[in-house]
């Protein structure tokens, strides 16, 4: 047995098998052939079987996440039996007599370059589409075995470099335990992802993927940040008596479900829930939620080949809404770029994402996409208590332009007799330092603000969250980032508004003293942390907390105002 | 030989899923099926040759067919564009 340490990204422990998430090895020389007919026929073969396979994959993809995910499968099927692309290949061994894996290589690589150079944004998708199949057809000629993750059917913990959004869309949520990545951090989206499936998360190990070979047994220890390879049998008795004992402190909190979250000294504080799909709300109600702080829309917008039409979006933001039963529902509009991308809007590689074209950046240029967004937000107003966030924002003539869009489409709404609610609050979310600084401007403006932390700390910090040589810099308690924190949340309290948080911080056992103390007003945050919160600041003195705050500011270091939080909180 | 002309309404025009079932439906018949869009021609049975027309809307296109089956294939394709919502 051995051990590995990562990051502790999704709390709870689980033990079971793991499954590599990883692409094989589809190397190969170019060789000449002989018997190019038996060649051919070699071809044929890899051909068919990856058809069945991509079949069986299609059908169960159906049951399980439904026809809209299974339709990337059936793009796939057609480009396999693509006889613009198949008889070029066979040609090919024919004429030039080459092995196989030559000859799809390629004639795929033709395609893939033709697609890539159309000025249209569905192309990118469509090259994406025949190296996906190539490569599947290439792993069958190679005799190697692709990795088909949503064909798995047994309980499994996710070995992986990294997950990408188009990963964690396809993997089955009945199945997939945990997972265990070489790289990210607790903001990385595996780790995300984790938490909002509520299965533990290790990030961050460096070499599980070198370590870990498929159906290993596993232990992932979310809370500790620890991964056991094949343990031995005293250590999985162990385990499984600290999952119990995990479970049990779950259910003490759950008994807060339906508690108000109120200090010690009686100060009301909202404890509100980041969600990404309508199917998060069964969490935050399950947890308490008192609200949704944050509904991601990005993931309207991922693991499919077009844009969600306003129809789709409507349904989808009316049933948070309806869901809620009016509370209130923050949705973020598009946050699009950066790590996150859609292949189909064929946006160009930027040197540095976080700093370049995403977000309120993009929609305003695209006013096509936001506008459609708007319209089904502004039509969905009347289902419950909405709020628009707009992200990203730098300065308060990009908020002016987007709130007067919104303006513009609800007008139009209202003129053609459509139902629009008439108390919609529109806010920003504070991520740019500039932002923070100006605070007090834009509170004359805006109806609230919510502090993005992740991206707040990487601009402030001049730190890449995605660099994990850089990753001591995001220090969310750094007196700078409080300082900034504490800078929003005055200047809205002057003008009668009203400062929320949606980063990780939010729902963080240490900065939730802190944040308490400089009167942060509502925090969002995964819905599995918010019981937990909720208990914490039961026993919080709001007073002792301000002073605590105080303190904090005037500090030099994170390490001291880390310290100083412990020294309080532990005191009590 | 028959041929039909067609103007694309989608708003994103002929875009992958669509697309995708004119290429199912162009495969079921052994007639030779070709789309044409600004002077090129394509095999419709083809879901690249399809895909790299690059149809936005109000694209004027052209469906031909030759063969045995020629008009069934033509009414056929008609009937699933406008099921698709993706022409008149």
């Amino acid at each position: 047995m051995s051990m590995l340490h990562g990051i502790a990204a999704s709390s709870g422990i689980v033990l079971a098998k793991a499954y590599r998430l990883i692409e094989p090895d589809l190397s190969f020389e170019k060789r000449q052939v002989e018997d190019t007919e038996k060649e051919i026929e070699r071809f044929q073969r890899a051909l068919a079987i990856s058809k069945d396979e991509l079949e069986a994959i299609r059908e169960k993809a159906k049951v399980d996440l439904g026809e809209d995910k299974a339709a990337i499968f059936e793009a796939h099927l057609l480009v396999l039996s693509d006889p613009e692309l198949i008889s070029p290949i066979e040609e090919k061994v024919k004429t030039e007599q080459v092995n196989a894996e030559q000859a799809l290589k390629e004639t795929a690589d033709m395609f893939i370059t033709m697609f890539e150079q159309m000025d249209n944004d569905y192309m990118k998708e469509r090259a994406a589409d025949i190296r996906d199949v190539t490569k599947r057809v290439l792993a069958h000629l190679l005799g190697v075995q692709m990795v088909n993750p949503s064909m798995i059917s047994e309980e499994v913990i996710i070995v992986a470099e990294d997950l990408t959004p188009s990963d964690t869309a396809q993997l089955n949520r009945e199945f997939v335990k945990g997972f265990i990545t070489d790289i990210g951090g607790r903001t990385s989206h595996s780790a995300i992802m984790a938490r909002s499936m509520e299965i533990p998360a290790v990030v961050g190990t460096k070499t599980v993927t070198e370590e870990v070979q498929d159906g290993d047994f596993l232990i992932v220890d979310g809370l500790k940040g620890e991964v056991h390879i094949n343990p031995t049998d005293e250590k999985i008795a162990f385990y499984k008596e600290e999952q119990i004992r995990y479970e049990e402190q779950k259910a003490e909190w759950a008994k807060l479900v339906n508690e108000k979250t109120v200090t010690a000294d009686g100060e009301h504080v909202e404890l509100a829930a980041n969600i990404g799909t309508p199917d998060d709300l069964t969490g935050v109600k399950n947890n308490g939620g008192e609200a949704v702080g944050l509904y991601r829309t990005e993931f309207l917008y991922m693991g499919r080949d077009q844009l969600p039409t306003e129809e789709e979006q409507f349904e989808a933001y009316k049933a948070v809404l309806e869901g809620m039963d009016g509370k209130a529902v923050v949705v973020r509009t598009l946050d699009i770029g950066g790590d996150k991308e859609l292949p189909y809007l064929d946006l160009p590689n930027e040197m540095n994402p976080f700093l370049g074209f995403r977000a309120i950046r993009l929609c305003l240029e695209e006013q096509d996409i936001f506008r459609v967004q708007l319209r089904a937000l502004l039509r969905a107003s009347v289902y419950g208590n909405l709020k628009i966030m707009f992200p990203m924002i730098a300065t308060l003539a990009e908020f002016r332009r987007a709130k007067a869009i919104l303006e513009q489409e609800k007008e139009l709404l209202v003129s053609a007799g459509t139902a629009v609610s008439d108390d919609i609050e529109v806010g920003i979310m504070v991520e740019i330092p500039s932002t923070a600084v100006l605070a007090d401007q834009f509170a004359k403006e805006v109806d609230f603000f919510s502090i993005g932390t992740n991206d707040l700390i990487q601009y402030t910090m001049a730190a890449d969250r995605m660099n994990e040589q850089v990753s001591y810099l995001y220090q969310p308690y750094n007196p700078a980032i409080l300082r900034l924190v504490k800078m929003v949340i005055d200047a809205s309290h002057r003008e009668g508004k009203w400062t929320g948080m949606c980063g990780e911080m939010a729902g963080d056992e240490l900065a939730i003293p802190l944040l308490l103390g400089l009167g942060l007003d509502e925090f969002s945050m995964s819905a599995t942390s918010i019981l937990q919160a909720r208990s914490q600041i039961r026993g919080l003195s709001k007073q002792d907390m301000v002073e605590l705050a105080e303190k904090a500011l005037e500090m030099g270091t994170a390490e001291e105002v880390v310290a100083e939080v412990k020294r309080v909180t532990e005191a009590k | 030989m028959v041929e039909k002309k067609f103007t694309i309404i989608d708003k994103v025009g002929l875009h992958a899923r669509p697309a995708s079932a004119l290429v199912q439906v162009a495969g079921q018949f052994t007639s030779d099926v070709q789309l044409e869009y600004n002077g090129k021609s394509v095999n419709l049975k083809s879901i690249m040759g399809v895909m790299s027309l690059g149809v936005g809307q109000d694209a004027e296109i052209t469906i031909r067919t030759e063969g045995d089956d020629e008009q069934e294939a033509l009414d056929k394709l008609e009937e699933t564009l406008n099921k698709e919502g993706l022409a008149e």
